[in-house]
């Protein structure tokens, strides 16, 4: 039963949703914030904005969908990461395919 | 183990059968996080589809034309509340309390509704002011990928519906606990989606 008892364990608490909530909160605004009232240049607005969703996804993953690194999270996070895999070479590839034809095209 | 012990006595008198019922459960939810994997990449295509089609304009507007910002904080802000909303109805799941998880399941069901209508009214309005997804290849892909979430979003709130009526009517068994654990999943899921969504589409086209 050691799923069973982990299964326990990741229920979250209202605590560690409130934490969630808090976090997802700033890493929401500062980057609304940002992008509505340019104060920095575009590149780094542009830097800020993503780290803060790539930040705010892991916190979703922590506080909401409970992953870590227990045992019973393994075959969870396994999969996470493989999909992870294959959408970093799905959408890179793409983006790399399309827009290198993009180019191209152009310079012709 | 012990969180299903103290609510089955709740449930209906057959022992046997939550045993049975709590291993395939634990298989069901994990089956469920495999099926919200293949649905990342999914969107994942639909992100790289507007990705590519984001520039091709045909002389109509931009995002940065179209965007309102801060009705997109608006429902972003609906769908976070709703994620938390969710979890408290999931505290309420493990603690046996079936009034506490029909409140909290209405008030998510309410913010998702909520959430629903703004996109609604804001793709009435796009579509009115006669950009609909025919004008251009951005905003083919713009309806395509933030339409297609919505349509998960609304599969969630009817998914939710059924649940308050499931457990209204059978109370907390380990079966609706088997649903409404996926359900949170599902939940929580989306609003990962949308994470990416108002970055890469909202944020990014205002830009």
């Amino acid at each position: 039963m050691a799923n069973a008892h982990s299964d326990g364990a990741n229920h979250g608490s209202v605590k560690s949703y409130a934490i969630g909530f808090i976090l997802s909160v700033i890493l929401t605004v500062i980057p609304f914030g940002l992008v509505m009232y340019p104060s920095l240049p575009k590149m780094t607005t542009l830097a800020i904005v993503l780290l803060f969703a790539v930040v705010q996804v892991v916190v979703h993953l922590v506080y909401f969908l409970h992953l870590d690194r227990s045992a019973a999270q393994r075959n969870n996070v396994t999969a996470l990461v493989f999909a992870a895999m294959v959408i970093v070479l799905l959408v890179g590839l793409s983006l790399w395919i399309m827009f290198s034809i993009h180019t191209e095209m152009m310079a012709k | 183990m012990s969180n299903l012990a103290t609510t089955a006595g709740h449930a209906h008198g057959h022992d046997h059968e939550h045993e049975e019922h709590h291993d395939a459960g634990e298989t069901t939810v994990f089956g469920f996080w495999l099926y919200l994997m293949t649905d990342c990449i999914l969107f994942a295509s639909i992100f790289a589809v507007y990705a590519v089609l984001v520039n091709n304009v045909a002389g109509g507007p931009s995002g940065h034309d179209i965007f309102e910002l801060p009705y997109v904080l608006g429902e972003t802000a609906l769908l976070l509340f709703s994620s938390i909303t969710y979890g408290f109805a999931m505290l309420a799941l493990f603690k046996g309390k079936k009034q506490q998880v029909l409140f909290w399941l209405a008030m998510t069901f309410l913010l998702g509704a909520g959430f629903i209508a703004m996109e609604i009214n804001e793709f009435h309005l796009l579509i009115s002011e006669g950009y609909g997804p025919s004008r251009s290849g951005f905003l083919s892909g713009f309806f395509t990928l933030v339409g297609t979430h919505g349509l998960h979003v609304t599969s969630g709130l009817i998914w939710m519906a059924i649940m308050m009526y499931q457990v209204q009517k059978n109370g907390l068994t380990s079966t609706n606990k088997t649903r409404l654990s996926c359900l949170s999943l599902f939940w929580h899921f989306l609003d990962v989606v949308w994470i990416c969504v108002f970055t890469v589409v909202y944020l990014m086209g205002t830009l």
